[in-house]
């Protein structure tokens, strides 16, 4: 008997150590799957949900395990869809809305900042809204200024909703479930890029937080503050850092409302330095409000001005060729961490030119083939 | 039927009183919100809600005391909400607008045009797919048919058989702009049927023919769970938004104010 309570004991260890390894795709349908078997009153709604590619995959054959009525193919009717999903929600369902693109709501933002955002306030608790929006924000193969943007900001202005940003297939799932069992309006934005990073995720459901950001990587010399596709982006500068003896304390953002803004306080006060560098435009941006909510409390707390990297304040364009030259690169990246630094002439002429022999040679509009995973 | 027709002169009766009141009290500065009256309109909402049970849900517009009043809200809660007072149906944090009393089916109110619309057609389809033998009775003005999202929720409603009732009352106004103005033709049963959405025009003032019209189509919905477009004609006596006539700003013609009185 006892030797059988060893055997599976070691089991059970064993399994706990085996990592799982999908993407962040197969992540969320796979939450999306649990989820509903779980609970038969979420109901799935959006436009192309029932397309041969599933949006990125993440609701393929869906349709199929699930009644018509509770996977609804939309017509190409963003507001409505909206409205409806949100009359279902005061009457006792969840929804799962999905947009392949983020310019798709702005079709809708009538019903989210009107009705989604407010319904609980308006009506004093009495009508609660559970309803989740995932929505495609981003670059990719050319898909040009109303395909492309990193709209996150917008939504992260509105009381009254949830806005999360998420980075790994950890917590694709987790966020989604969490997310999903939020009595009132979540938004979450997928970079289209992100769908294809791997990682860990546990098979049984669980849940993320999605009160605050997450420090992924601890470091002294200085604070950066990232999400969603970028935290990949300063993860490959931190590694060429460490060569150096140089640790960045990398924060994944994770959720842009409510922003909880203590954990890069806390950062911040030990580094003395902060960058943020953000997805969307620089302009207006998430980092404009970190900065200044720290500054309000604390105006002595940096070494350094804090710098942020984000969008130039110009449209995402189609082609290739002006692609270079508006997304921020590694090297932009890594020129302006090192400027904050305290090292010589020579040693930033090193870390720039290892940075360049690492780089990958892809095609500005693809992603980074080193940026998969598994993370 | 004589104590039928009672009870809707009754309840008609009631509306105006209340709205009549706060019209008069309005000027001591106490209720400080917009309000917009549904005098004159009263007969769409008593003539349709008195052929509703407490779970049918009603669902209404910037103009919703008459709707909230027909379906039974609670009279106090409502009054309160206009004060701004904590005891009002939400608190005092939607005003005259948003009125609502769940308790009766009196679902939501928003002032956007056309914005509760797809929310109502939403309700009606968790009726459908719960199998509820309920029905969704949504009101809105004429304008509303000019939004876009009217079309997106009648498509919608259309398209899965749902079981609402879509009344469009047509107080021929959009704040100072006529409906000649806005639209080719004041038929806009064109507009339901164009969505494949059965539909009738009639006089929303008379109580008694709006009551035992939409008692019929009331029936229908229910039966075969399909989507009705009822266009009620009818005329709001004071300004858009406020206490008061309005008609010296010479919007509207003299007589057309008269005639409509009568």
């Amino acid at each position: 008997m006892i030797i059988f309570l060893k055997f599976l004991h070691y089991k059970k260890m064993f399994m706990l150590n085996k990592k799982r390894i999908i993407s962040a795709s197969q992540a969320i349908l796979e939450a999306t799957d649990q989820f509903m078997k779980k609970d038969s009153n979420l109901v799935l709604m959006g436009e192309g949900i029932n397309d041969p590619k599933g949006i990125f995959g993440t609701t393929s054959n869906l349709s199929k395990k699930y009644s018509k009525n509770r996977v609804i193919e939309s017509p190409i009717s963003e507001n409505g869809i909206t409205g409806i999903a949100i009359g279902l929600a005061i009457n006792n369902f969840k929804v799962l809305l999905i947009h392949q693109r983020v310019e798709f709501a702005l079709l809708s933002i009538e019903q989210i900042f009107n009705n989604a955002a407010k319904s609980f306030y308006v009506t004093n608790g009495i009508h609660k809204v559970p309803l989740v929006i995932r929505m495609v924000i981003g670059r990719g193969w050319g898909q040009g200024p109303a395909h492309s943007q990193s709209l996150e900001t917008v939504f992260s202005y509105v009381p009254g909703l949830k806005v999360l940003i998420p980075s790994s297939a950890y917590d694709a799932k987790g966020m989604l479930v969490s997310a999903l069992r939020d009595p009132n309006p979540v938004l979450i934005l997928e970079h289209r890029w992100f769908h294809y990073v791997t990682g860990n995720v546990p098979k049984k459901i669980y849940q993320s937080d999605i009160t605050k950001p997450k420090i992924i990587s601890k470091g002294k010399d200085i604070t950066v503050v990232t999400s969603s596709y970028n935290v990949y982006e300063i993860i490959f500068c931190s590694e060429i850092l460490k060569k150096f003896n140089i640790n960045l304390e990398i924060i994944d953002l994770r959720v842009l409302r409510p922003l909880n803004t203590k954990p890069i306080i806390q950062s911040v006060k030990k580094t003395r330095k902060l960058i943020i560098f953000e997805t969307g435009n620089k302009i207006y941006g998430i980092g404009a409000e970190i900065i200044a909510s720290i500054l309000e409390k604390y105006h002595d707390v940096f070494d350094f001005p804090p710098s942020r990297i984000g969008l130039p304040d110009s449209p995402t364009p189609s082609t290739r060729g002006l692609a270079k030259v508006y997304y921020p690169n590694s090297i932009d990246i890594m020129k302006a961490i090192i400027k904050q630094l305290n090292v010589n002439v020579e040693v930033k002429k090193k870390i720039i030119s290892l940075l360049i022999s690492k780089l990958p040679s892809h095609e500005i509009d693809v992603p980074n083939p080193n940026f998969k995973g598994p993370f | 039927m004589n104590f039928l027709n009672n009870n809707l002169a009754k309840s008609l009766l009631r509306l105006r009183m209340v709205e009549n009141e706060i019209s008069k009290r309005y000027s001591y500065q106490e209720m400080r919100c917009p309000v917009h009256l549904s005098i004159g309109q009263e007969a769409a909402a008593v003539g349709v809600c008195n052929n509703l049970k407490i779970k049918d849900q009603v669902y209404s517009t910037h103009r919703c005391h008459s709707h909230y009043l027909a379906k039974g809200g609670n009279l106090q809660s409502m009054i309160s909400e206009i004060y701004g007072k904590k005891s009002g149906c939400c608190g005092g944090r939607g005003g005259s607008m948003h009125l609502m009393d769940i308790s009766v089916g009196m679902m939501l109110s928003l002032p956007i045009v056309a914005s509760v619309i797809p929310i109502a057609v939403g309700a009606a389809m968790s009726k459908k797919i719960n199998k509820s033998k309920n029905v969704v009775v949504v009101f809105f003005g004429d304008a509303a048919v000019e939004e876009g999202v009217f079309h997106e929720s009648a498509n919608f409603a259309s398209l899965h058989n749902l079981p609402i009732l879509f009344v469009c009352e047509n107080n021929r106004y959009s704040c100072f702009t006529d409906v000649s103005e806005r639209q080719p033709s004041e038929d806009l049963t064109r507009l339901a049927r164009s969505h494949n959405i059965e539909s009738i025009k009639m006089n929303g003032n008379d109580v008694i023919k709006v009551f035992n019209q939409s008692k019929k189509i009331i029936k229908k919905i229910k039966k075969y769970s399909k989507p009705f477009f009822l266009q009620l004609d009818t005329y709001r006596y004071v300004e858009h938004c406020g206490p008061d006539n309005d008609d010296h700003l010479n919007y509207r013609n003299k007589n057309e104010v008269k005639k409509m009185a009568k």
